[in-house]
């Protein structure tokens, strides 16, 4: 069984999905992480220099948004789909609503729906109110039913 | 010209520093990026397939490059809406290029066409489209490079 197998399983028993952020390389340099929060699955990212895509204002680059509503958006169908399958992305399509201000963001994800090869998830991010989305997705995923193939390709 | 606007791109916009991205070419409307291959960039450590997050951002930068080269005046552009398809996966190892079209400008709207590909733009990775919001608030980057160069 792969680590990463493992530590899926582990995320899903435990709702902690820090140490499955951390094994993927990127999640881990962009300071991505989730967990769970009275119940919700909730995406952070951390706020760091490097994030920012406009030095003047200064304001969060739209692409490291895009990547933590799409990273949310996995970790919530990796919580409650019957895959244990990475999903893949088939298309994710962003609306920018506010700039990012340089402060950690948080995003939440709800599957709208869940078929047998595609999830369709809409995922919202916010910093300090979340009554003041900064920028919204839906993110359509393929999948495979559980039984054919398995997060460590197997 | 191309490496000052290109010094313009990733001196002044941190992230794209971070990601080491290179403006490579660019024309009327046009610009090309070169995203290189690192494996703190990767999405699952298995396969060391790029995390779909960088091909986001990629596309995102070089969309944002496109408009700038269709006003050729330091206007501050914001990302309204993208859409991107993921094709297939990128290939581990290999330096992603992606090459954005702005085809329609409007006094407040530019309208964008982008491709990451590895070698050929007619075989993509993944596919966008989207919209940016021009003249916003802050300065441009080629602004920036102006008033310090």
């Amino acid at each position: 069984m792969s680590e990463l197998y493992e530590k899926l399983l582990a995320a899903r028993e435990s709702g902690d999905f820090g140490a499955l952020a951390d094994a993927i390389p990127y999640a881990k340099w962009l300071g991505i992480s989730a967990e769970l929060r009275d119940g919700e699955l909730i995406g952070t990212l951390r706020f760091d220099d490097k994030l920012i895509g406009n030095a003047s204002l200064p304001a969060l680059h739209g692409g490291t948004l895009g990547a933590l509503l799409e990273s949310t958006a996995i970790f919530q169908v990796l919580y409650e789909a019957e895959t244990l399958a990475l999903p893949k992305t088939i298309t994710i399509t962003v609306d920018y609503l506010r700039s990012g201000r340089p402060v950690d963001t948080y995003a939440r994800g709800i599957v709208t729906r869940h078929g047998r090869r595609v999830v369709n998830v809409r995922v919202e991010a916010w910093q300090e109110d979340r009554a003041r989305p900064i920028a919204t997705a839906v993110v359509h995923f393929l999948i495979e039913p559980i039984g054919k193939t398995r997060v460590d390709g197997s | 010209m191309l490496a000052r606007i290109a010094e313009a791109f990733t001196q002044y916009v941190p992230h794209n520093r971070a990601l080491d991205l290179r403006l490579e070419d660019f024309a009327d409307g046009m610009a090309l990026f070169r995203l290189p291959y690192a494996d703190h960039l990767v999405g699952n450590p298995e396969t060391g397939v790029l995390h779909g997050g960088v091909i986001t951002t990629l596309l995102d930068a070089t969309a944002g490059a496109s408009v700038f080269m269709k006003t050729w005046k330091p206007v501050p552009v914001a990302t309204l809406d993208l859409r991107i398809d993921y094709l297939k996966p990128a290939t581990p190892k290999r330096d992603v290029l992606a090459k954005a079209s702005c085809y329609k400008l409007t006094r407040s709207v530019a309208f964008i066409r982008a491709v990451a590909y590895h070698d050929d733009e007619n075989d993509p990775i993944a596919s966008a489209a989207g919209t940016f919001m021009v003249s916003t608030k802050g300065r441009s980057v080629v602004e920036q490079a102006g008033s310090t160069g």
